[in-house]
């Protein structure tokens, strides 16, 4: 419970949390440390420097901009969970935010800080990528957007470079499309052992399709198979049935690989009927 | 003397715990709330291997770094040692004892066995200091699974003891096998019960000053304080008149902290060579590995019954584990379960055998119910494989088989004072509705519902309130089960009583106050409950096996009778009367026939002391003890019921009820009963359904953290729906344990539960605990 020695700053705003990452290498971002204190604790994580983040203020925020909601990437999941313009416009991001570990962790932990740990067996990565969201990072060059499917690129990597900072998560409105969020874990706690997010648009026939699966790989994954039959005229059962195609996913306590993928295929078949994919 | 002299007026109800005013305020006193001027913290260098050959410990860096006041190898300490760490239940004439020393020194023996200490002036930088000792290690071939640590050519714990087998130990009457082989049925089954890391909320923690004449104090959160004492004369030889250790709040402990541990003697030797307080806190993760675990056996049981579902014998064969070394009474743990592999039922053929085993483990030792889940859970599993295998209602089978008349005397040897087995289960079908569940069900396998529902049984007895003196004398444990209770006036009325129970959540500063504020008429807030400090209460034997109110609380009793006995001849000599003319009651001595002739006990108290007009001869003050040993074990038994719901394509099994009805005698306060029942069951589902320290073939723990080690949570469990029925226990208060109960009772009726759920697909066993890929799997295998 004791981590190795660090410094530790306050950053005042991004730009200044974006130079200190610069200046000093193994230097860490702090919001709501609820992934990476535990590290730490277990002395799997020893940055150098924490420079934490937790205070900016300014990058709390869920508002509509256009065709797309922008959420601030220091928004604490429980306030992203009942942010009316995501309960509005793309309720499968509020819906999982307040599927997020515990109370606890839903009063402390940020978008930002789950989408930038890069956790495979998080919920919200898989969420962002089945809406091809974007991230915006913020570097000493400015601010670029980042495609979801670009941004997870292995456990606990992103295409974040070590002096950027993840400042905002844009997602689009759904209108009329169905969605799910369906996951499965042992505990309320516990990370997902797998889970689907599907999001289905058109009325009658299925126009576009997107399922992303949680736990099934190093970084959160489109079921692209599955995608592809969907769209294709398959059943949900017979687009379900190639849910885990093409991928290798973990073994370990909770689960071998194969029965993760048997779940996989559980999930989104039911994942896809409660998005109304008809 | 009758059974309670005055009527009682605060025991049977639910009396706040005076606990908790301190305790729900965050105002507790726990060891690491502790901190004597110049203490110095101790981190201990565990091995990461579970089994390597010590080449060198070199301890240059951690010396020079920061803060660092010393540091040692297993080899510097040895001379420290003027014995061994025991072990105090050597159950056979042959077992085999390895050396256990705190630290290791030659062979590190499991992952976790601790081989360096570092002391420093914070316990960061002890830390920060232990990951600079080098040790070089040379690994060496391990292993964890018990059943083949038997095996030809296994690799060997202990090399000079030519193998891992650490003793065989057998009960058996006359005519097991021809029983078996004379019957109509014989069901045998094999069973794996995985270890299970107790976890109680507060880790250990010690911290240890020797003063300059010798005498040492240990803080220690511990539940037993006494023995604790005693080992410390055998490890350090600090005799026990110098030695005075103190277990202040202890948050919780589930067997895990009845022991004494290489942390305790280590940090007494590190302050009597350093001349500083040591204080050493335990780590959540160093918890997982360096406090005891529980469990861990296979089993294969055997049922003999005629065709009318008479049970004619039991047999049992079980492996268990011992862990790297033998901790206090790792080797008598099995034992604590082996008188009743019958249970509650009248089976006159009786067989068990335990096999020891040495594996490069963690040790095992007690956890809550110590050696009677695992027979309970085999049991009452087997009785519903029996059951199926005749075709019979499983409760119709236990119906059958229970014992009716009591006292009874049992195959196994030892006798039930009283029970009601069938009573607890006729109110448990009271609360249950069990028609409306197996409608339900019936329903759900007609339409083929994904998700399935199932019940399942436990009925169980056990024996706990350790122990009579004689019988652990029999069965080779090296001291007694008594206890000791001090009952004390102060001059102006108030009441101080010492125990030598040791509570650690239990809630004895309550109930022992109710007890002894109804037999003397005094307020409970009139009575202060000191325990848990060896330089106040000086004689005890702690706090373990549902035995501080069996045992200690009729200890109590007994010293208020005492002081009742010297009160009333205190009145008779002032009131000039015959002892037999007074009444007591409520707090006051009465002349029979003058009612306005009387003497209030507090009065009486006053006279004591003042001692101005005493019988002659009699020594002033009005102080009594009393030490109890009980001529039985005390036999609590119940019915409990689980009901599961499981969703048959992803193997999610969730409990939607559970009904247990316990009786655990008079109740002396039903909410600190209704909370060791519930806390006792959710350990028990935990077993089902949640936790599991999984260790890999060689010995590397696989769940070494609370996010992979799976204690459930609120979130999980449904509220329990509990009830009890009172039967009166053979001793003055009536009463039975209670802390074991639901551990014992629910791990099984779980299992039963899922095994209902899935049966009509042909499932007839999930191994523990029933994780939903087991549960899947069990489903797949029949579908093939």
């Amino acid at each position: 419970v004791i981590p190795a020695g660090f410094d530790y700053v306050v950053a005042e705003h991004p730009d200044h949390a974006i130079d200190l990452l610069a200046k000093r290498e193994d230097a860490r971002l702090l919001a709501g440390g609820h992934s990476l204190i535990p590290a730490m604790k277990l002395r799997i994580a020893r940055p150098a420097l924490l420079v934490d983040v937790g205070r900016i203020g300014d990058l709390s925020y869920v508002r509509e901009e256009g065709d797309t909601v922008a959420i601030g990437a220091l928004t604490r999941h429980k306030d992203v969970a009942s942010a009316p313009a995501l309960r509005e416009q793309c309720p499968i991001v509020s819906h999982t935010a307040g599927q997020v570990g515990d109370p606890q962790v839903r009063h402390r932990g940020t978008i930002g800080g789950s989408l930038a740990h890069g956790d495979p067996a998080s919920d919200l990565p898989t969420v962002i990528l089945a809406l091809h969201g974007e991230l915006v990072a913020r570097g000493p060059e400015g601010d670029r957007a980042i495609p979801a499917r670009e941004f997870f690129t292995g456990v606990f990597q992103t295409a974040l470079e070590p002096d950027e900072m993840l400042v905002e998560i844009r997602v689009p409105k759904l209108g009329t499309a169905g969605w799910s969020y369906t996951k499965m874990n042992r505990r309320a706690q516990d990370w997902a052992t797998v889970a689907v997010a599907a999001v289905v648009h058109g009325n009658g026939a299925v126009e576009r399709a997107s399922i992303a699966l949680t736990n099934m790989g190093a970084t959160p994954l489109q079921a692209t198979a599955a995608q592809a039959a969907l769209i294709g005229g398959a059943s949900i059962a017979d687009a379900a049935a190639l849910a885990a195609e093409g991928t290798e996913p973990p073994s370990d306590q909770a689960a071998s690989s194969d029965f993760r993928r048997h779940l996989a295929r559980v999930l989104t078949r039911r994942a896809l009927e409660e998005a109304g994919a008809h | 003397v009758t059974a309670i002299e005055t009527a009682p007026r605060s025991v049977g109800t639910s009396v706040k715990r005076k606990e908790d005013a301190s305790l729900l305020r965050g105002r507790g006193t726990f060891v690491d709330n502790l901190t004597l001027p110049g203490t110095v913290y101790m981190a201990v260098v565990r091995s990461p291997y579970p089994r390597a050959r010590i080449k060198g410990v070199s301890l240059d860096a951690a010396r020079s770094a920061e803060g660092v006041v010393a540091a040692y190898s297993g080899a510097d300490l040895a001379g420290d040692w003027t014995g061994g760490m025991p072990c105090a239940w050597p159950v056979t004439e042959d077992i085999k004892m390895p050396p256990h020393y705190p630290l290791a020194s030659d062979e590190a023996r499991y992952q976790g066995d601790g081989v360096a200490v570092v002391v420093a002036e914070s316990r960061a930088l002890a830390k920060d200091a232990a990951e600079l000792v080098e040790v070089d290690y040379e690994p060496l071939p391990s292993i964890a699974n018990v059943e083949k640590a038997l095996g030809e050519g296994a690799p060997l714990v202990h090399e000079d003891l030519g193998t891992n087998e650490c003793y065989v130990w057998k009960l058996e009457t006359d005519g097991v096998q021809a029983a078996i082989d004379a019957a109509d049925v014989v069901v045998t089954r094999r069973f794996v019960q995985p270890r299970l890391i107790p976890n109680a909320i507060e880790p250990r923690g010690v911290l240890a000053q020797a003063g300059p004449t010798g005498e040492v104090t240990l803080w220690s959160a511990t539940q037993i304080p006494h023995i604790l004492r005693f080992t410390m004369q055998l490890v350090l030889g600090i005799a026990e008149s110098k030695m005075r250790v103190i277990a202040p709040d202890v948050g919780g402990g589930f067997g895990s902290k009845c022991d004494a541990y290489a942390e305790e003697y280590l940090a007494v030797a590190l302050a009597k060579r350093l001349g500083r307080p040591v204080k050493w806190t335990e780590e959540r993760a160093e918890n997982f590995v360096a406090t005891i675990h529980g469990r861990d056996v296979v089993h294969e049981l055997t049922f003999a019954a005629t065709r009318d579902g008479t049970i004619t014998a039991v047999r049992s064969n079980a492996k268990c584990a011992m862990g790297a070394y033998l901790q206090l009474v790792t080797p008598g743990i099995p034992l604590l379960g082996a008188w009743i592999y019958s249970g509650p039922y009248a089976i006159p053929n009786y067989s068990v055998t335990f096999t020891g085993v040495f594996t490069h483990t963690t040790p095992t030792d007690a956890y809550r119910g110590a050696g009677r889940p695992e027979a309970t859970y085999v049991l009452e599993r087997t009785m519903d494989a029996l059951a199926a295998e005749l075709r019979m209602d499983p409760l119709e089978l236990r119906r059958k088989n229970f014992v009716k008349e009591f006292p009874y005397t049992m195959a196994s040897g030892l006798t039930i004072d009283s029970g009601d087995y069938e009573g607890c289960l006729d109110k448990l079908l009271d609360h249950l509705d069990l028609d409306a569940i197996r409608a339900d069900q019936a329903a759900r396998r007609e339409s083929g519902d994904a998700k399935q529902i199932g019940v399942g049984f436990s009925t169980y007895n056990e024996m706990c309130g350790l122990a009579p003196s004689r019988i652990l004398g029999a069965i080779r444990y090296a001291v007694g089960g008594w206890d000791a209770a001090t009952i004390r006036f102060q001059p102006l009325g108030s009441v101080q009583v010492v125990t030598g129970t040791t509570p650690h959540g239990q809630g004895h500063e309550t109930t022992w106050s109710q007890i002894v504020a109804d037999q003397l008429g005094v307020g409970v807030d009139d009575v202060e409950v000191l325990h848990g400090d060896t330089a106040v209460s000086q004689q005890g034997m702690d706090t373990y096996g549902s035995r501080s109110l069996a045992v200690g609380g009729i200890a109590l009793y007994h010293a208020s009778q005492k002081i009742i006995a010297k009160a009333r001849a205190i009145v008779a000599h002032q009131l000039e009367v015959s002892e037999e003319d007074l009444e007591f009651a409520e707090g006051t001595f009465t002349v029979k026939g003058s009612p306005d002739r009387s003497m209030g006990i507090q009065a009486v108290a006053f006279a004591a002391h003042a001692a101005h007009d005493l019988p002659d001869g009699m020594e002033p003050g009005l102080e009594e003890t009393a030490v109890f040993d009980p001529p039985n074990f005390s036999w609590p038994g119940g019915a409990h019921a689980a009901v599961v719901e499981i969703d048959t394509e992803t193997g999610d099994t969730r409990l939607v009820r559970y009904v247990a009805v316990d009786d655990v005698g008079n109740p002396v306060n039903p909410q600190i009963i209704d909370g060791q029942v519930h806390g006792g069951i959710t350990q028990g589902i935990a077993a089902a359904l949640y936790e599991e320290g999984a260790y890999d073939e060689e010995g590397n723990l696989l769940t070494t953290t609370l996010t992979t080690y799976l204690v459930p949570s609120a979130a999980e469990l449904p509220s329990y729906e509990t009830d009890r029925i009172e039967t009166v226990a053979d001793n003055p208060l009536g009463v039975k344990g209670v802390g074991e109960t639901g551990t014992i009772a629910a791990a099984p009726a779980v299992i039963n539960a899922v095994v209902d759920a899935l049966s009509h697909l042909g499932v007839t066993d999930v191994q523990l605990p029933a994780t939903p890929e087991r549960v899947w799997r069990a489903i797949e295998e029949v579908r093939r």
